[in-house]
């Protein structure tokens, strides 16, 4: 009987094989073919920590730090280890209402997890930090743990060091490929940014084991195939971070800028632009308020970096350049005399001047005489031998151009403004092909259509210093460990003016010396130092309101061997010999004395410093900013 | 996992199976260890310390071991003699589920014993039944190619299938189909199998095409047929040929425009629906399950979605051809598949060893079943090789389901890996199952009733 049905044990048999052979199938295209499994895999189980590296310090020229490093610590939390928390206490450590706190846990919970550690408030101040650092026992789930924050010791030089701030979307779109992620951090402005690649070292990348609510189960292999984070290099600057204290304060209460460079190197000795800010500002977790405060309420905007943001008019101290140029075309000679009874009137249009007399070039330069320069710049311009003043103000434009002007200097600092040099194309739009001299006349008293940064007419200084040649003006001297990214290289590149004779400067150079000694810049003398200086005067209106004139310094000192070039100006300071000169002469004692001398001029720092230069458009914005503060405030209250 | 035996009772005993069981055991030890180990444990106290579930299952195969043992020293007669009275036993504890029952992942199919442990009586009725299906098959009175005596044992099979899908234990019902396997090969009439298959396409493809496309397509094959039969067919039979292709057509038709759409509406819950659904790749509507809208009053019905399918393809796909390695799999670290120690171990062998160690291991169940095929058919007792054949038959169906529903072939249905999933009644009830069949066929020189 049982004989009967055998055959059919194969066939049993064979569903067997059969249904084996289809699970096989599956498994070669699950396991063999398809690689989405293995990275599906890889995205439910891996945990990327990144573990950031210190960023580098930034010395300066005595190599003191003067942008570092320092721990702050976020309170950390795990929402699900959280319960027995004594709340009370720790709003009241926080001075935080309870309501407060339960929004944040909601919002942490809904955003992380509630079994994941997310960042209940970071950046403690160090005196929460203490007080909740005692008291940690009373707040289980709570965490304190540490992050590296940027500090400035020095509190200053804010705008050139910059800050760093957390990458937005826009960011991580245009550096697609540096390996940048949601969270980390990047140098906005200052030198922060500018040497971004160098300072941010190299981030080191740990891989854990998540399980499937999300918590970390420990280190994926042991650790195998984690890469270490390197420290960003360590900068150092050619700042001198006394010099630097000292430029802010005695631009306390002005608005205006300072750029001193070592005209033999071409390194920034400081570069102040007021009204600056502690940097320390923008580390802490006020960060963003004193951020949002400075950028949106605060009428002097004490973000923008005057010092490279900003074009002004050069005003006189542009008359230097103009009577180097004239000279080196040979239209003028230091023969040449041009009187002036106060006012030049050769365009038909008055155009007023300080001083009265007969001036050649070098008098002209110590008294600023318009009438002078007037003449001379209509004598490059309707130079004879060229006849065509399209040509000859290209030629004055050249010379500009080698002096730095009217183009982007190149400074290791973003956002730098080119100023601007105008051309006859554009004066052709204006007066039509034919245009005059006359109708120019402005540009020679520095006037007019021609702007320039203030580190650009530092430079001009430092070039006038080293007698026709420069290196681009620069913050940074060395990297630690070396230039990788060859960042540094162009600023060890000798740049030369047009030629120019020797002979030329060294008149120029009498003319400035005698600026300080018998000229406009009197004030401003330095004791026992041979100082050469031209002060600048410009008028400026805001909204049709006529203003008091933006007062500029230029100088260099000593003049037998020029070690710092300095350009100060203060916004609707006035005249510039009482504001911008003196702070240019005690910067000038005090970088190449290492301090003030007498009482007297220490005197002098504390009378400038509390001199309000505050332009009165600015006051009253100010006020009013104040006054609806107060409202908003005492509105506040009421509703209390 | 080797037992000791004595004299008398170790004659005769086939020791490819006995060795092939321990090894498999030991696999699935291995595998729930796998699955539980954390790092940085003391693995060999954690394995005595009984509180995981691989030192659990080490005890339950200690227990195994003692029953198998007490089978391999009783008399063969005894599984003959109490067969049907075992299957009564069988039957009344699973009734008894309904009364004592206890609520274990949304099915009432547990007995709860003393020291925590539970018994699912449904998994024990596996065995009872296929004792019964043998004793009654292997009567001399019985024919088994008529169709009375064919029923009686398709009710032998169903009764307790019927019992589990009461319980929620779908899997566990689906596994006494298999059954149809063993009255296969002895003498159910193939068309059985095949009309089966054919239905079971007929519900795959109405999931899979179009309704109204697959309803064109049917009549157009039907009138195909008839055209074919037409010529073929004598003058006299084509009025009743036609007309039983006709009534075919209609009732393919109508299961596929209404049966099928009804069971997924009315009989099955949404879950089941949607597991089903998931695994052709389409999402299921729940608000047209009768069922879960009648439980919408009571509580907002969560959307049940293919997490495990999707999590445990994952693992198993992310073992690539040679696997991560002993316990070096990410997923089953992690704790990303669900029920990974019991129903989707399989995921854990996948992941740690690969396409070459699943294939090992399937060669290796593959190997086991033709062994036992082997068994039976030496049997001159036709008990002995029915029961044999149930044997294979059930473990078939369980590896087969089981390792299916892990790799997406297979709705997910609740079924254990054979001697691999942990969970003391599975365990047992394979246990018994083969070492019931072992001491029959140790004594296949007499002739059983």
């Amino acid at each position: 009987m049982s004989a009967f049905n055998q055959n059919r044990s194969r066939i049993v048999q064979i569903i067997f094989i059969g249904a084996f052979i289809l699970i096989t199938l599956q498994l070669i295209n699950l396991q063999v073919f398809s690689t989405k499994y293995k990275m599906a895999a890889d995205n439910n189980a891996f945990y990327r920590k990144v573990i950031y590296p210190d960023r580098g310090i930034i010395f300066d020229r005595k190599k003191r730090a003067i942008l570092e490093n320092t721990i702050s610590y976020d309170l950390v939390v795990i929402p699900a280890e959280s319960k027995g928390t004594d709340t009370l206490a720790l709003c009241a450590l926080l001075n935080i209402d309870t309501a407060t706190y339960k929004k944040r846990m909601r919002d942490l919970i809904f955003k992380n997890g509630a079994v994941k550690p997310s960042v209940f408030e970071s950046l403690l101040t160090t005196e929460n930090f203490a007080r909740l650092n005692e008291n940690m026992y009373r707040f289980p789930g709570f965490t304190l743990s540490e992050r590296s924050v940027r500090s400035y010791p020095y509190d200053c030089g804010a705008a050139v060091l910059g800050y760093t701030a957390e990458v937005d979307t826009g960011f991580l779109r245009r550096h697609k490929d540096e390996g940048y992620e949601m969270g980390d951090y990047f140098g906005t402005t200052g030198l922060e940014n500018s040497y971004e690649k160098i300072l941010m070292g190299q981030r080191g990348i740990k891989r854990f084991i998540r399980d499937n609510k999300g918590r970390i189960q420990g280190p994926w292999e042991k650790g195998e195939f984690d890469t270490a984070a390197v420290a960003g290099k360590n900068l150092y600057s050619s700042i001198d971070v006394e010099l630097q204290q000292l430029g802010e304060k005695l631009m306390q209460n002005k608005v205006g800028s300072i750029v001193a460079i070592d005209p033999k190197t071409g390194g920034i000795l400081c570069m102040v632009s007021a009204p600056t800010y502690n940097p320390n500002y923008l580390t802490g977790n006020q960060r963003k308020k004193h951020l949002v405060d400075m950028m949106y309420f605060d009428p002097r905007k004490p973000l923008l970096n005057r010092t490279v943001s900003t074009t002004y008019s050069p005003g006189s101290t542009f008359k230097t350049l103009v009577g180097i140029i004239g000279m080196a075309e040979g239209v003028i000679d230091d023969q040449m005399t041009v009187s002036c009874g106060g006012s030049y009137l050769g365009c038909g249009r008055r155009m007023g001047c300080h001083a009265a007399g007969t001036f050649t070039l070098k008098p002209a330069i110590s008294k600023s005489c318009n009438s002078y320069f007037a003449v001379a710049f209509r004598r490059i311009l309707d130079n004879a031998k060229v006849n065509n003043r399209d040509i000859t103000l290209g030629l004055f434009n050249e010379y500009a151009y080698s002096f730095g002007l009217g183009k982007k200097l190149g400074v290791d600092l973003p956002s730098e403004r080119m100023g601007n040099i105008p051309t006859s194309k554009y004066y052709q739009k204006i007066f039509g092909k034919n245009w005059q001299a006359c109708n120019i006349i402005s540009n020679s008293i520095g006037q007019g259509e021609i702007t320039t940064t203030l580190t650009q007419l530092a430079n001009v200084m430092a070039i006038i210093a080293n007698k026709g040649w420069y290196y681009l003006p620069h913050l940074i001297d060395s990297v630690e460990g070396g230039d990788d990214y060859e960042m540094l290289a162009r600023f060890k590149v000798k740049q030369r003016t047009k030629n120019i004779a020797e002979s030329i400067f060294e008149e120029v150079h009498e003319g400035m010396q005698g600026t300080m000694e018998f000229g406009t810049g009197a004030y401003a003398k330095v004791p026992g130092i041979n100082v050469c200086g031209k002060t600048g005067t410009v008028e400026n209106a805001y909204r049709g309101e006529s203003l008091k004139d933006h007062a500029f310094f230029g100088a260099f000192a000593p003049r037998e061997n020029p070690r710092i070039a300095i350009a100060v100006m203060c916004e609707n300071a006035g005249f510039g010999a009482t504001s911008a000169a003196p702070i240019a002469s005690l910067l000038i004692e005090k970088y190449l004395r290492d301090s003030i001398a007498g009482p007297e001029r220490k005197a002098k720092i504390e009378q400038l410093a509390n001199m309000n230069l505050i332009p009165p458009q600015m006051k009253r914005l100010m006020t009013k900013q104040d006054s609806t503060k107060k409202v908003t405030l005492k509105k506040s209250i009421a509703k209390k | 996992m080797n037992r000791k035996n004595n004299n008398l009772a170790g004659e005769g005993i086939d020791y490819t199976v006995v060795w092939l069981y321990g090894i498999l055991v030991s696999i699935g030890v291995l595998c729930i260890f796998m699955v539980e180990y954390k790092t940085n444990t003391n693995w060999l106290a954690t394995f005595l310390g009984g509180k995981t579930n691989y030192s659990k299952q080490l005890i339950f195969g200690g227990i195994c071991a003692l029953a198998a043992t007490f089978i391999l020293l009783t008399d063969s007669k005894i599984f003959t003699a109490f067969a049907n009275l075992s299957y009564l036993l069988g039957i009344l504890l699973m009734l008894a589920t309904f009364v004592l029952g206890k609520n274990i992942n949304g099915s009432k199919s547990w007995i709860p014993l003393a020291g925590g442990f539970n018994l699912q009586p449904a998994e024990l009725c596996k065995i009872f039944t296929s004792l019964a299906i043998a004793k009654f098959i292997s009567r001399q009175e019985i024919d088994f190619t008529n169709i009375k005596s064919q029923i009686v044992a398709g009710l032998i099979a169903l009764t307790p299938a019927a019992l589990s899908i009461l319980q929620h234990e779908l899997g566990l019902a689906l596994v006494y189909l298999s059954l149809l396997i063993a009255m296969y090969r002895e003498g159910l009439p193939a068309q059985f199998l095949i009309i089966g298959s054919c239905f079971g396409l007929l519900a795959l493809a109405t999931l899979i095409v179009e309704r109204d496309a697959l309803s064109i397509t049917l009549t157009i094959l039907a009138a195909f047929i008839i055209f074919l039969a037409y010529r073929q067919v004598r003058k006299k039979q084509r009025l009743v040929t036609i007309a039983a292709i006709l009534s075919i057509w209609i009732l393919c038709i109508g299961v596929q425009r209404y049966v099928v759409p009804y069971v997924f509406n009315n009989v099955l819950e949404c879950y089941q629906s949607t597991r089903i659904y998931s695994m052709v790749g389409k999402d299921y509507d729940c608000s047209l399950n009768k069922k879960s809208n009648e439980k919408v009053t009571g509580k907002a019905a969560r959307k049940p979605d293919d997490y495990n399918v999707r999590q445990s393809k994952i693992a198993i796909g992310s073992g690539g051809f040679f696997g991560r390695g002993f316990l070096k799999g990410t997923q089953t670290r992690g704790k990303y598949v669900p029920e990974q120690d019991t129903d989707f171990i399989f995921t854990s062998l996948g992941e740690a060893f690969g396409f070459v160690g699943c294939t090992i291991f399937l060669g290796l169940y593959l190997y086991f079943l033709f062994r036992i095929v082997r068994i039976a058919e030496r049997q001159r007792s036709a008990f002995s090789r029915i029961y044999a054949y149930c044997v294979a038959s059930i473990l078939f169906f369980h590896i087969a389901v089981n390792v299916s529903m892990t790799i997406g072939l297979f709705p997910i249905v609740g079924i254990t890996l054979p001697l691999i999933s942990y969970g003391g009644s599975s365990l047992l009830t394979f246990t018994v199952l083969i070492f019931i069949m072992l001491r029959l066929d140790a004594d296949r020189q007499m002739v059983l009733r």
